[in-house]
């Protein structure tokens, strides 16, 4: 019965397409699919998200991280249409703009984690819940975080009130290639479709290290046995999977180019087939410098590049290389120790990236964490500072916001203050550096979609209501 | 009994490296544990303050720090940790956390397993923290066993408190370890009260408790007969009246509560049972059902009722139970005020152990002492001199020395393994 209910609601929904904004927008954008020429969609499950109605707004007198390394003091943001439209000091508010004093507040772009589980490890985090690793075999690269997702996790809603805009939506790091990622901006919506970041690019990820080889060789018969045992077997089934994926390529090239029968699809090797061809980002869970060397090698026997090692709590060892190769660590401030790979984390992680000329994000991988990434980017930023590497709360603010952006392969659209890019907007009510500030406003595509302290302006899940604690401050 | 000789062997040790423990600080920004006073001076001796306040007078010839009116704390004092029990989380043969092949449960002591060179006291000392309060972990049994108080000396005799408390989990995961339910996780814990409370005599007439074999039944004696704090985990609202009822019907057990995320529904009744609690000030998720309405005013809310609060960093108690100034600096930012915050990780946990010298800077007070480069409350503040029983402590760790072999990745004369400063 609850399955029918379900069924209804989807259908209702791809029924309901509207003009206006929200979730259920035209996805016009969606390619033919076509068996009868061979090629196949490969965006079979669009974003139906376009933004929601907004006025033009005038922050007024504020101080701007803007998100490129600068600040403005006594700054004007308009935002108009789902746009940051301009950026100055004294700009006239035309009749129809909604003008709001930002003196002594903070603006800025709103906070992109490119690593979150939310929605595939929800709350609550019940047995039925745990939708964030496909742990039936060491390669699922065929699953779809998306698949996984429960838009109703109350996390989105707490990472909301901590002024995160984007994320990008994880399998867990049970497998060597876990699955594909997705990238969301974090307005709450009845389908994960609603939520998707239109035309962000898809993601895979990749786990190096003791989780791949503890799930399935130590599994003790819980789970498949056999490969990998050791770091040795991880790296041979990597290099397996991308033979394959070559080959696989090869085979649809050749198709391409000479017609006939197309090859068999495989949903596996589509996933890989788009990392070689460029359309898929790699986004790595490595926590060792050594393993990292060794992924980077084998990214380039095969012909790929990686977007971005994850965790990487040793960046700082190799942070020279990493810049070299032009591949982001996704970072915690200070977590280290809960497991070997993690024994050599250090505070000065991310500073010492940051100074390497390396590009050094600040993530989160955890829904508490997620709520105050702000706090994790000022506690690196100052035991940078401690040892005397001279980084502006500006430059740090990119740790935050650009830097995640291009990870992901959406910094046209987001993650600095630029006109003609996405609205994606928060004001704090202090300097975001301290731990006493708030995210007090937070604008997607320009709407206002929080507003602390305003019971009209806090999303409140389907889980919470008629529950203990409903709509209360959280 | 066995508490006393530890007392006064502690305070032996004390007397004999007394030399190094005299120390003063003026120009102060003080947080004495329950007021902020201004240009205060700080006069500790033989490790033990014996002067606080503007108008304190430093012994003549005594080492005198000018802080320049920075801020001055106590040692900041972690309500819930385990540090010094595990090493490496994931590596059972590091980690002695729980036991879950045990066949005892109440007597399990963590002062067996409590190592004062693990990597992880050093990384917690060198962020303010000098108290930890250790717990055992839940393993096989809803009573876990015997938690201590220590400090982050690193020295061979840093246990406080050996054996401070005993900790039995009564919320969803206690219910589990009982056998399935919260009847179940009750019944069990009214059974081995009951067998504590009657050791030794119904084990000299029976042999064996309802519940408890001997070992265990004696050592939860203290707890079951009001002698020993008794730290009860609990979340949801419900299961917190159940323990404040536990309270009305044995008034003599010291009880407190670890977890309470939904204190906040019942904290007028807590305020009234005196049951003090020990908290999560993050805690804003509905991460299980008993937690359904966190929210990260609880500490507020709580501290506002009455109820005496010590807050916590509960998702990596061992590697980051330094985290808690942050915890409680959003704890503020969510409603709480400064001075409260600024008890909950110094005098209140103090209280909640029963261990009043700590957390405080008054005459009479442990010379655990911190100097700040900023608030202390503050994410980019951090502390410049660190004092133990008034001895100065190295702001070093394992951390630290992995960062300086690689702050600089220029070109060298030899591998990095030669790079080590002292």
């Amino acid at each position: 019965m609850k399955y029918g209910l379900r069924t209804v609601a989807a259908l209702t929904l791809l029924a309901g397409v509207t003009a206006c904004g929200g979730e259920n927008a035209d996805p016009s954008n969606k390619e033919s699919t076509s068996q009868a020429d061979g090629t196949f969609d490969k965006d079979p499950y669009p974003s139906t998200y376009s933004p929601y109605p907004s006025d033009a707004i005038l922050l007024k007198d504020a101080t701007v991280y803007d998100g490129l390394g600068e600040v403005l003091e006594n700054h004007d943001v308009l935002l108009r249409d789902g746009d940051i439209v301009e950026i100055g000091e004294e700009i006239d508010a035309a009749d129809d703009v909604t003008v709001i004093d930002a003196t002594g507040k903070f603006v800025t772009p709103g906070i992109i984690d490119n690593h979150s589980h939310l929605g595939v490890y929800p709350s609550p985090s019940v047995s039925a819940h745990q939708d964030g690793n496909e742990i039936s075999a060491p390669v699922t690269a065929e699953v779809w975080a998306e698949h996984g997702v429960w838009p109703q996790d109350p996390g989105f809603t707490r990472a909301l009130a901590g002024g995160v805009t984007s994320l990008q939506l994880l399998p867990g790091s049970a497998n060597l290639f876990g699955g594909r990622g997705v990238i969301i901006k974090n307005v709450p919506a009845r389908t994960v479709q609603g939520m998707k970041f239109p035309d962000a690019p898809y993601t895979l990820k990749m786990a190096c290290g003791e989780n791949p080889k503890r799930v399935y060789g130590y599994g003790g018969g819980q789970y498949p046995g056999g490969a990998p045992f050791s770091r040795m077997g991880n790296v041979a089934g990597y290099r397996t999977s991308w033979a394959k994926a070559v080959e696989y390529k090869r085979k649809w090239e050749k198709w391409e180019e000479e017609g006939g029968d197309p090859p068999t699809r495989d949903l596996e090797l589509d996933t890989l087939k788009g990392v070689l061809d460029g359309d898929i980002l790699v986004h790595m869970h490595c926590y060792r410098a050594d393993e990292m060397a060794q992924i980077i090698d084998m990214s380039k026997e095969f012909g790929y590049k990686i977007s971005s090692f994850h965790h990487a709590v040793e960046s700082y060892k190799i942070a020279d290389k990493l810049a070299d190769e032009g591949i982001c660590s996704s970072m915690w401030a200070d977590w280290w120790g809960f497991k070997m790979e993690a024994y050599d984390g250090i505070r000065e992680n991310i500073p010492l990236v940051h100074k390497a000329g390396a590009c050094a994000i600040v993530h989160s991988d955890s829904d508490i964490g997620i709520q105050r990434l702000n706090q994790e980017a000022a506690k690196a930023l100052s035991d940078g500072q401690r040892i005397g590497i001279d980084i502006s709360k500006a430059e740090a603010w990119q740790w935050l916001s650009a830097n995640p952006a291009k990870s992901l392969g959406i910094f046209d659209e987001t993650g600095s203050l630029e006109p003609g890019k996405d609205a994606d907007v928060v004001v704090w009510s202090a300097d975001p550096f301290s731990v006493y500030a708030q995210a007090e406003k937070v604008f997607i595509d320009g709407a206002l979609l929080y507003e602390r302290g305003n019971p009209d302006l806090t999303p409140v899940t389907d889980f919470e209501l008629g529950q203990p604690g409903e709509g209360d401050m959280k | 009994m066995i508490r006393f000789l530890m007392t006064a062997g502690a305070a032996s040790t004390l007397a004999l490296c007394a030399a190094a423990q005299d120390v003063a600080v003026e120009n102060a920004n003080l947080w004495t544990g329950d007021s902020m006073v201004a240009d205060a001076t700080i006069v500790i001796q033989d490790g033990t303050v014996i002067a606080a306040g503007p108008d304190a007078e430093i012994p003549s010839g005594m080492e005198t720090l000018d802080a320049q009116g920075a801020w001055v704390t106590p040692g900041i004092f972690s309500a819930y940790s385990q540090v010094g029990i595990v090493e490496v989380g994931a590596e059972d043969s590091t980690n002695d956390t729980t036991a879950p092949m045990s066949s005892f449960s109440a007597a399990l002591d963590v002062a067996d397993a409590f190592n004062p060179a693990a990597t992880t006291v050093p990384a917690t000392r060198l962020e303010g923290v000098t108290r930890i309060a250790v717990m055992p972990g839940f393993g096989s049994n809803l009573l876990a066993g015997q938690g201590l108080v220590a400090s982050t000396s690193g020295k061979a005799d840093s246990i406080t408190e050996p054996k401070a408390f005993a900790f039995v989990n009564l919320g969803e995961a206690g219910a589990a370890l009982a056998g399935g339910s919260r009847a179940a996780a009750w019944a069990n814990f009214r059974a081995a009260l009951s067998d504590a409370r009657t050791y030794p005599a119904r084990y000299i007439a029976s042999e064996e408790g309802d519940i408890l074999n001997r070992v265990d039944a004696r050592a939860l004696a203290p707890a079951a007969r009001g002698d020993q704090l008794l730290l009860i985990a609990v979340s949801r609202a419900s299961d917190i009246r159940n323990v404040i009822a536990l309270k009305e019907e044995y008034s003599n057990l010291r009880l407190a509560l670890v977890g309470a995320q939904e204190g906040w529904m019942v904290a007028d009744e807590l305020a009234a049972a005196d049951i003090p609690v020990i908290i999560d000030p993050y805690d804003n998720l509905p991460v299980r059902f008993e937690s359904l309405a966190s929210t990260q005013e609880n500490t507020q809310r709580l501290i506002d009722a009455g109820v005496t609060t010590a807050l916590a960093y509960f998702d990596d108690s061992s590697h980051q139970a330094r985290l808690i100034l942050q915890s409680a600096g959003n704890a503020v930012a969510n409603g709480l005020d400064r001075e409260d915050a600024l008890a909950a990780i110094t005098s209140a946990p103090a209280e909640v152990f029963g261990l009043d010298r700590l957390g405080h800077l008054t005459p009479g007070s442990t010379g655990d002492l911190v100097i700040w480069d900023g608030d202390p409350l503050e994410v980019m503040s951090a502390p410049t001199r660190v004092f133990i029983d008034g001895i100065e402590q190295p702001l070093e760790s394992r951390q630290t020395k992995l960062r300086d072999r690689y702050t600089d990745l220029g070109d060298r004369d030899l591998p990095f393994a030669y790079k080590r400063e002292d």
